[in-house]
C-alpha cells in the first residue's frame, strides 16, 4: 500500500460518509398549538406532575399544569407516559467527529496552546449521522466544545433538528475551555506502553502561564486598534457574558481551580470531569464553583477506589450542595453521547434522586451553561424543546420514544439507523 | 576513603600457576609450588559445619584440608586470621559479566517478519547457539567490584534473546591464562521472556507468543533429533547438544513463573527459576512446582508519600508489595521451597549482603541465607564439585571476615580466589585508640585518637586550647594534620608515622606549617575503647515491621485465602429468572449446595444452609461475556498473520482488579480472546471469575475449545499504517484462510497416513477446527466479509460457530442462520471506524428474530461492569422481551461458548453461579448485591463496604510507615502510576499501538 492507495483510501471514506443519506430533513416551524394531555410530567427541577397538561405555541411552553381547560390546540393523550425536557448535552463533540478513524472527519482538535478565539460552531455539522441518533434518546441539545491544547477555544450550544449550524445554534459562543495543567502527568511517548504517571515538575510554571495569560487577556481593551484575536475571544470572560469551563480531574488542581477563580475574579466557573471533585466539595459549593461530572460510565482511575466511584460522584456532589450536571465525554464519546440519560440513571441508581437525575441532564445542565431562563425544564415561557417517553426515559426499558419537538417543531425519530433497521426488517418479511 | 580502598585492591599474587604444557618465553618455567594455609580462623566450611579455631589448607587454587589438626607441609605460607571468620566466597549464577556489547538492530518504521540470520531457526529470538565465552572478555573493574561484595566465581552469559544459549563460569581472579579462571565452558542454559537485540523480527510480541514458540521449539528439536526435519538447523543442533546442561528461566513476575514450569513439564525440562520477588504472593501453589528459585534481593525503597496529593497515585498493592518484597525469601523458604540468591538487579554487587541481611531481619534462616549464596547457587549451575563449600577438592575460594554473616560489625577484610589473595581491608590493624603525650616542634600537646567501628579520629589539645586535627590512618601508615595554636597563621603540621607493634607509642617525621622538617614522639597514656556501641542507633522499628495480613491478591480487595470452599446456601422468596422455560419465578427458594444449584422451589428448607432474605430481590444466573479481554497480560500476538498456536491460557492475569469489579457488575464467566489483529488469532482462554484464586483455577475444567479469528479493518492493519504485512485488503483476507486451512487439510492427511510427521501446534489447533473440535470466534464488521468466511468453512466443511462484534449480521441473519452461526455483539456501538458506519442497535433484536443465537458482549473492561444493562437496551431497540434480552447475557452466550451444560441459567444441577440483584437486572436501577460462582459468594456488597474501611486503614499504616522510613533518613522514591490499561481486540503490546 503506497501513499496514493491510502489518499484514494480517503478520498473514498469521506465521500461515502458525506454523500450518504442526508439527515432527517428538519421539522418546520410550530403552526398551531400543542397539547400533552395526561403524561407524568418531570418538571426538571425535581417537581413531578402526575396526570399533567403541557401546552404550547409559536415554539414556547405556555402552561403546564393539571388543568385540562388548558388544553388547546393539537391534543396529544399521552395517558400513562411521561413529559421530559430536551436533555442537553454538555462538553460534546458532536458534530465534530463522524468517524473516529477516519482522521478526514475529525474537526475537534486544533493545532496551539491558547485557542480560545476558535470556535466550534463553524465546524458543527447539522448533518452528522450521529446527531440525529441522539433524538431516539431524548438528548436534544448539546454544548458543541473544541477539545486540546491548555484553552481549547470556545463552544456554542445548539440544538439537534437543523439545516445548518446558523440555524442550528440557540447560544453562540457560550463559554471558553481550558485543560487545567496536570499535577501528575504521563511520561514518554504514547506509543510506549510503560510509560508511567509522576509528578509534573512543570506544574507551576504552567499554572504561571496561565495567570500571565489571563492578567493579559484582562488588561486589554477590546476593540482597540491593535486587535488581539485571542484577547477579543477571552473579553467575555471579564464582562461575564461567556462561561469558563476547566477540565481538570485532581484534587490539589482543583484546589488550585478555586483559588484562580477568586484571583481572577470570575464568576462563571465550571469544572469538567472533577475526578476528585468530592474531595473538595464543600469549597466548591461556598466558592459556586459547579461541575460537569464525566460520564458515570466509567473504571475508577485508581485501583484502590470504591467500585461504584464513578458512578455515585454525583451523589457525593450533590450532596454537598455542589451545582452538578452530567456530560459523556471520553472514549467514543459522539455515538455514546445518546447514552446520556443512562448516565443519569446509574447515578440514580448509586444514590441520587431520580428527579434530580433528571435534574442533572436538564435544569443543572442549563443552569451552567446560563440558559435557565430559556430551556432544562418544563416551565411556561421555556423553549418548548421536550419529548413523550413510553415509560422511565432513565430507564433503558423506558426510555421509548414517541413524540419529540424541539422549539416547538415535531421532529422527526428517523435516523440512517432506523432506515436500516426497516429496510433489513422488511427484507426478512418477503 | 576511596583512594584507599582501590589502593587495597592490588592483587597480590603469589606466582601465576601456568598451565605446564603451556610454553614460556618470559623466564624460566620451573617454579616451586608452595602451600599456603589460614590458621587459628572460625572456618565456616558450609552452612551446616563450623569449625573454630581452625586451619585450611590450600595449594594451586584448591584446598589440601581444612580442619582444627591440620599438619602443614614445610613449604606453607601461614596466613594468622586469629579470631576472623571464613567462608566460602559466593557464588553468582545470573550475569552477564564480562560479555561485550552487542549490536543494536536498527529501527524500520515497518514491523519485520522475517528472520534476520541465515542457517538457524527461523526465529531471531531463539539463539541457542551463543556460548558465553565467545563473547567474552576479563572485566577488571566488575570484577573488583564483584570479589569486594564476597564474590568468588560468576556464571555468566549473554544476556540477549529469548533462548539464550549456555553460560560459562568464571573464578573471579584475573590470570595470565585464560585457562585458569574458566571453570565451565558450558554451565547453564538460559531463557528469558524477552526478544534479542541483534533484531527487530516481530515474532513474539506477546507473552503467549513466547510460550508457543518454546513449545514449538521443543517439538521441532524433537522432530530434527529424530531426523523428521531435513534441512540444516544450527540452532536446534546447538541446543540438542546443550539440552542436558541446567536450564535456567528468567522471569519478571510469579506468573511468568508458572507460565515457564508448565512449558518445561509438558517437554520434561525441570528449569530453574531466576525469580522476580513477588513469589510470596501466590506461595500455595508455587510450592507445588517443585523449581529451584533463584531469588533477586533488590527490594523497592519506600514511596515518598509526603505530599499528601500524591498518595491518591500509589495503590495498596504496590505498598504491601514495598513490605513483603524483604519477607520474599522467608515466606519461600518456610514453605519449603528450594532457594538461592542472585545480585540481578542491584545497582551494585555489595547490595547483595546488605539485602539479604535485610532478608534475615525480615526472619529468613541465617543459614539458609548462607547456604543461599554458597552452596545452593553451587547446585544451581551444576558446579558443587569446584564451590559452594571448603571442603578437600574444591576451590580455594574463601572470605575472610570480621564477624559472622549477617552481623551488624561483619566486614570482609580479604576475598581469596582460587588461592590469590584480594585484600580489601587490612586484616591486623594495629589499634592506636588511646590518649597520648605528644611533643610536636617542643610543645606539649595531648592526643587523643578514637575507634569506632574501624574508623579512626583524633583530637589534638594544647593545653587546654583545641586545635584543628585530621587523622588518617590506613595500611599501616598514620597521617595526622594539625593547625596552629596561633589562630591568626594559616599553617599545619602534617605528622607521619609507619605504624608498627608498640607498646608505650609512636613517633615519625612531621613536616611543620614553615616547611621545616622534624621528628615528632608520642607517649601513650591510657587505652582507648574500642568502639562505642551505644551511639549506634538501632533501626528497631525497621527489624520488627508489623506485616499487614496477606491476600489474593496482594493488594486492594484481595481475598483472605487463595481458595474457598463453596459454601451451602439457601435463598429465600426470591424471584427468580431460570433462563429456563419456567420463566421468571416470584417467591421462589432456591438451594446451592456442593457448588451447583441443587434445588428451585417453594418452601425448601435447610438446616446446615446459611439463609439469605430474598423478598423484593432478584435472583438470576450469572452474566457470561462472550468477548472480554479483562484478565489478561496481553491480548495480541501480532507477530504473524496466524497464530493459532498461542493460547490465551498462558496470558491469564488472576490479579486484574477488573475481575472483582465485573464480579460486582453480576459477571460470574467470560471468554478471554485473543485480540484482532490478525486474521488468524489465538486459543481462548474461558474463565471463572474466582478472584483470588490462581490463573490456573480461573479456567473452565474440561474447557472448551475456543479460538479468535478476525476480519477487516484491524487485520488488514487500516488505522496505524501497517503495509508490510499480508493481507491489506479484504481480498487476501479470504486467501489467508484458505492458504492456512489448506495446510491443515494437508498436515491431517499426514497425520493420519502413520508416516513420521513434523509436529505444529499451529496445524494441530487448525485441524481442531476442521474436525470441529474447536470453535471459532470470529471479530467481523461488515456483511461481505462475514459472508466470506461463511463460505470458506463450507468449503473447508466445518461451521463457524460464533461471529463476534458481528455489527451488520442484521444484513445476512439469514445466511448466518442457515449456517448455523451465533452471534455476539455490542448493543449500541458504531462510528468509531469506517467499518462500524452502519451498525445499529437494533442489529441483535434482527438476528433474534432471524433465530440465530445472540449474545451482547463487552469487549471492554468498562461495559463488562453492566452487561444487564446493555441486554436491556434490545428491549429499547428492536422491542425483544425481557427473558430473551436476559438470555443475551447468560443462557445465549453459555451456548456459544458451549458451556450451557453448566452455566447460564438456573436450573437443578448446574454449578451454583447466581446473582442476587437489588431489582430487576434488566433495570438501570440494578445492582448486584451478591456474586457467587460455585457456591463462593464472590462480591458481597456489604462485605464490600468493610473493605472499603480496610484498604483505607492499611494505606494509612503504611502511609505512616513511609513517613517514618523517610524521616529517619531512608531512601525513597518518586510516586509513579502505571497506566491501567483496558485491553481490547486492539490492544498490541509493542509491535505498535492502535486504537479502537
Amino acid at each position: 500500500m503506497n501513499y496514493k492507495h491510502i489518499l484514494t483510501g480517503c478520498i473514498l471514506a469521506i465521500a461515502m460518509v458525506f454523500t450518504g443519506q442526508a439527515q432527517q430533513t428538519p421539522a418546520p416551524k410550530q403552526s398551531q398549538p400543542i397539547s400533552i394531555v395526561g403524561a407524568t410530567a418531570h418538571i426538571g427541577n425535581t417537581e413531578v406532575i402526575e396526570n399533567s397538561v403541557v401546552v404550547f405555541e409559536d415554539g414556547k411552553i405556555t402552561y403546564v399544569g393539571t388543568d385540562k381547560s388548558q388544553a388547546k390546540g393539537q391534543e396529544i393523550d399521552a395517558n400513562g407516559k411521561h413529559v421530559y425536557p430536551g436533555f442537553i448535552a454538555p462538553n460534546a463533540t458532536l458534530g465534530l467527529v463522524e468517524i473516529d478513524a477516519v482522521a478526514a472527519t475529525d474537526d475537534e482538535d486544533e493545532l496551539g496552546k491558547m485557542l480560545p478565539h476558535v470556535r466550534s460552531l463553524i465546524a458543527y455539522n447539522a448533518e452528522s449521522k450521529i446527531v440525529e441518533s441522539m433524538r431516539p434518546n431524548g438528548v436534544l441539545m448539546g454544548q458543541i466544545t473544541p477539545q486540546g491544547g491548555r484553552i481549547s477555544g470556545t463552544s456554542s450550544v445548539v440544538q439537534f433538528d437543523a439545516w445548518n449550524w446558523e440555524d442550528a445554534v440557540i447560544k453562540e459562543n457560550d463559554a471558553i475551555h481550558m485543560n487545567w495543567p496536570r499535577g501528575f502527568s504521563r511520561s514518554g511517548n504514547w506509543s510506549d506502553a510503560d510509560r508511567v504517571w509522576e509528578k509534573n515538575k512543570d506544574y507551576t510554571s504552567e499554572i504561571d502561564e496561565v495567570i500571565a495569560y489571563f492578567n493579559n487577556a484582562n488588561a486589554y481593551v477590546p476593540g482597540s486598534k491593535d486587535t488581539d484575536l485571542e484577547f477579543e475571544a477571552m473579553a467575555g470572560l471579564f464582562d461575564g457574558s461567556k462561561a469558563l469551563f476547566i477540565h481538570v480531574e485532581g484534587e490539589k488542581e482543583i484546589r488550585d481551580v478555586i483559588s484562580f477563580k477568586t484571583k481572577m475574579n470570575l464568576d462563571r466557573v465550571t469544572i469538567v470531569g472533577g475526578y476528585h471533585a468530592h474531595k473538595v466539595a464543600k469549597d466548591l459549593a461556598a466558592n459556586n464553583v459547579s461541575v460537569l461530572v464525566q460520564r458515570t460510565h466509567l473504571n475508577p482511575n485508581f485501583e484502590d477506589d470504591d467500585y461504584d466511584l464513578p458512578y455515585k460522584l454525583p451523589k457525593l456532589l450533590s450532596d454537598a450542595g455542589v451545582l452538578v450536571a452530567l456530560e459523556g465525554s471520553g472514549r467514543m464519546e459522539r455515538m455514546n453521547s445518546r447514552n446520556l440519560p443512562f448516565y443519569a440513571g446509574t447515578a440514580a441508581a448509586f444514590g441520587v434522586d431520580k428527579e434530580m437525575a433528571v435534574q442533572m441532564i436538564t435544569l443543572n445542565t442549563a443552569k451552567i451553561l446560563g440558559m435557565e431562563d430559556r430551556i432544562g425544564s418544563l416551565e411556561a415561557g421555556k423553549e418548548a424543546t421536550l419529548f413523550i417517553s413510553e415509560g422511565d426515559a432513565l430507564d433503558m426499558k423506558g426510555n421509548i420514544l414517541s413524540k419529540v419537538y424541539i422549539q416547538g417543531r415535531d421532529v422527526s425519530l428517523e435516523t440512517h439507523q432506523t432506515e436500516l433497521y426497516d429496510r433489513y426488517s422488511n427484507k426478512y418479511q418477503d | 576513603m576511596k583512594q584507599k580502598v582501590l589502593l587495597l585492591f592490588c592483587l597480590l599474587s603469589f606466582g601465576l600457576f601456568a598451565q605446564d604444557y603451556f610454553p614460556e618465553n618470559k623466564g624460566v618455567k620451573t617454579r616451586t609450588s608452595n602451600y599456603t594455609a589460614v590458621k587459628s580462623a572460625i572456618i565456616h566450611v558450609s552452612p551446616t559445619q563450623t569449625i573454630e579455631n581452625a586451619t585450611l589448607l590450600f595449594k594451586d587454587g584448591k584446598i589440601v584440608e581444612v580442619g582444627k589438626n591440620v599438619k602443614l607441609p614445610k613449604n606453607t605460607v601461614v596466613v594468622d586470621a586469629k579470631g576472623k571468620h571464613v567462608y566460602p566466597s559466593f557464588v553468582e549464577v545470573y550475569s552477564d559479566f564480562g560479555i561485550k556489547d552487542i549490536a543494536t538492530a536498527a529501527r524500520s518504521s515497518q514491523p519485520q517478519y522475517n528472520p534476520n540470520r541465515k542457517g538457524y531457526y527461523w526465529n531471531d529470538h531463539v539463539r541457542p547457539e551463543q556460548s558465553a565465552k565467545s563473547h567474552f572478555e576479563f572485566d577488571k573493574k566488575k570484577a573488583t567490584a564483584m570479589r569486594k561484595a564476597g564474590f568468588g566465581a560468576v556464571n555468566t552469559h549473554i544476556a540477549d534473546g529469548f533462548i539464550r544459549g549456555n553460560g560459562a563460569l568464571f573464578a573471579l581472579v584475573e590470570t595470565d591464562n585464560f585457562n585458569e579462571n574458566l571453570l565451565k565452558n558450558e554451565s547453564g542454559f538460559y531463557y528469558e521472556f524477552s526478544k534479542s537485540k541483534q533484531s527487530r523480527q516481530a515474532y513474539p510480541s506477546s507473552i503467549m507468543g513466547y510460550t508457543a514458540l518454546l513449545r514449538q521449539f521443543y517439538h521441532d528439536a524433537k522432530a530434527y533429533q529424530n531426523g523428521i526435519i531435513e534441512d540444516k538447523d544450527l540452532a536446534i543442533e546447538a541446543y540438542l547438544a546443550k539440552k542436558n546442561l541446567p536450564q535456567l528461566f528468567s522471569v519478571d513476575d510469579y506468573l511468568d513463573a508458572f507460565r515457564a514450569d508448565k512449558i518445561g513439564d509438558q517437554f520434561g525440562v525441570q528449569y530453574t527459576i531466576i525469580g522476580s520477588g513477588d513469589e510470596y504472593k501466590r506461595i500455595e501453589d508455587l510450592k507445588g512446582i517443585n523449581a529451584h528459585f533463584v531469588l533477586p534481593l533488590k527490594f523497592p525503597e519506600a514511596y515518598d508519600v509526603e505530599d499528601p496529593f500524591l498518595r491518591e497515585y500509589l495503590t495498596l498493592g504496590e505498598m504491601k508489595h514495598w513490605q513483603y518484597a524483604p519477607a520474599n525469601a522467608k515466606i519461600l523458604a518456610e514453605n519449603g521451597v528450594d532457594i538461592s540468591f542472585t545480585s540481578k538487579g542491584l545497582k551494585s554487587p555489595d547490595e547483595l549482603l546488605k539485602n539479604l541481611k535485610k532478608a534475615v531481619e525480615s526472619g529468613l534462616d541465617k543459614k539458609t541465607a548462607f547456604a543461599g549464596i554458597t552452596t545452593q547457587p553451587a547446585k544451581a549451575i551444576g558446579a558443587s564439585d569446584l564451590l559452594g563449600t571448603l571442603e578437600k577438592g574444591k576451590l580455594a575460594n574463601f572470605i575472610i571476615t570480621s564477624d559472622e554473616l549477617f552481623e551488624d560489625e561483619f566486614k570482609i577484610y580479604e576475598n581469596w580466589v582460587q588461592g590469590h589473595r584480594h585484600r580489601l581491608e587490612a586484616l591486623d590493624v594495629i589499634d592506636i585508640s588511646g590518649t597520648y603525650d605528644l611533643v610536636l616542634n617542643g610543645k606539649n600537646h595531648e592526643l587523643i585518637i578514637k575507634n569506632k567501628s574501624g574508623k579512626f579520629s583524633a583530637e589534638v589539645k594544647q593545653d587546654t586550647l583545641k586545635l584543628g586535627s585530621k587523622l588518617t590512618y590506613e595500611d599501616d601508615w598514620m597521617t595526622l594534620i594539625v593547625s596552629n595554636a596561633d589562630s591568626s597563621k594559616e599553617d599545619y603540621a602534617v605528622l607521619t608515622s609507619k605504624i608498627e607493634p608498640f607498646q608505650t607509642g609512636f613517633g615519625g617525621k612531621v613536616i611543620l606549617g614553615d616547611g621545616n622538617t622534624s621528628t615528632f614522639k608520642s607517649t601513650k597514656k591510657e587505652a582507648g575503647s574500642s568502639s562505642d556501641k551505644d551511639e549506634e542507633e538501632k533501626e528497631e522499628d525497621e527489624k520488627s515491621m508489623e506485616m499487614l495480613s496477606m491476600t489474593y491478591p496482594n493488594s486492594a480487595y484481595g481475598r483472605t485465602s487463595a481458595q474457598s470452599q463453596p459454601e451451602r446456601i439457601l435463598i429465600k422468596n426470591a424471584t427468580v429468572i431460570t433462563g429456563e422455560a419456567e420463566g421468571t419465578l416470584k417467591n421462589t427458594d432456591v438451594l446451592l449446595k456442593d457448588g451447583k444449584i441443587d434445588k428451585i422451589g417453594k418452601d425448601l428448607s435447610d438446616r446446615r444452609a446459611e439463609v439469605i432474605d430474598g423478598s423484593g430481590k432478584y435472583l438470576t444466573a450469572g452474566i457470561i461475556d462472550e468477548h472480554s479481554h479483562i484478565a489478561g497480560t496481553s491480548i495480541n500476538e501480532g507477530g504473524h498473520n496466524s497464530s493459532a498456536e498461542v493460547t490465551m491460557e498462558d496470558a491469564v492475569d488472576p490479579d486484574d482488579i477488573s475481575i472483582y469489579r465485573s464480579l460486582a457488575g453480576g459477571v460470574t464467566s467470560i471468554q478471554l480472546l485473543h485480540g484482532s489483529a490478525n486474521p488468524i488469532g489465538g486459543r481462548s482462554a474461558v474463565l471463572k471469575l474466582k478472584w483470588g484464586e490462581s490463573a490456573e483455577n480461573l479456567i473452565y475444567d474440561n474447557t472448551p475449545k475456543h479460538i479468535k479469528f478476525a476480519l477487516g479493518e484491524n487485520v488488514k492493519q487500516s488505522n496505524w499504517g501497517g503495509n508490510s504485512r499480508f493481507p491489506q485488503t479484504r481480498m487476501g483476507v479470504e486467501q489467508v484462510f484458505r492458504d492456512y486451512f489448506t495446510q491443515a487439510k494437508a498436515y491431517g492427511e499426514k497425520k493420519a497416513s502413520g508416516e513420521p510427521f513434523r509436529y505444529d501446534d499451529e496445524m494441530e489447533t487448525l485441524l481442531e477446527i476442521l474436525n470441529g473440535e474447536r470453535y471459532i470466534s470470529c471479530h467481523s464488521y461488515v456483511q461481505s466479509e462475514i459472508n466470506m468466511l461463511m463460505k470458506v468453512a463450507e468449503e473447508f466443511d466445518f461451521t463457524v460457530n460464533t461471529f463476534t462484534h458481528i455489527l451488520e449480521g442484521y444484513k445476512v441473519a439469514d445466511i448466518m442462520k442457515e449456517h448455523g452461526a451465533g452471534g455476539s455483539t455490542f448493543s449500541d456501538w458504531w462510528a468509531y471506524k469506517y467499518e462500524v458506519n452502519d451498525a445499529i442497535p437494533f442489529n441483535a433484536a434482527i438476528m433474534h428474530n432471524q433465530g440465530v443465537t445472540v449474545a451482547i458482549n463487552s469487549d471492554d473492561g468498562e461495559m463488562i461492569r453492566r452487561l444487564n444493562q446493555e441486554a436491556a437496551k434490545s428491549m429499547k431497540y428492536g422491542g425483544v422481551s425481557a427473558d430473551d434480552a436476559w438470555k443475551f447475557v447468560t443462557l445465549n452466550p453459555a451456548k456459544l461458548l458451549h458451556i450451557d451444560d453448566r452455566v447460564g441459567s438456573i436450573k437443578e444441577g448446574k454449578d451454583a453461579d447466581v446473582v442476587l440483584w437489588n431489582t430487576d437486572p434488566l433495570s438501570i436501577y440494578a445492582k448486584p448485591e451478591k456474586t457467587i460462582i460455585e457456591g463462593v459468594v464472590y462480591f458481597d456488597i456489604e462485605k464490600d463496604k468493610a473493605m472499603r474501611a480496610q484498604v483505607q486503614n492499611e494505606r494509612q499504616v503504611l502511609i505512616n510507615k513511609m513517613m517514618k522510613a523517610k524521616n529517619k533518613g531512608l531512601k525513597t522514591q518518586p510516586i509513579k502510576k502505571k497506566e491501567k490499561e483496558y485491553l481490547h481486540c486492539d490492544s498490541l503490546d509493542d509491535i505498535n499501538h492502535i486504537h479502537e
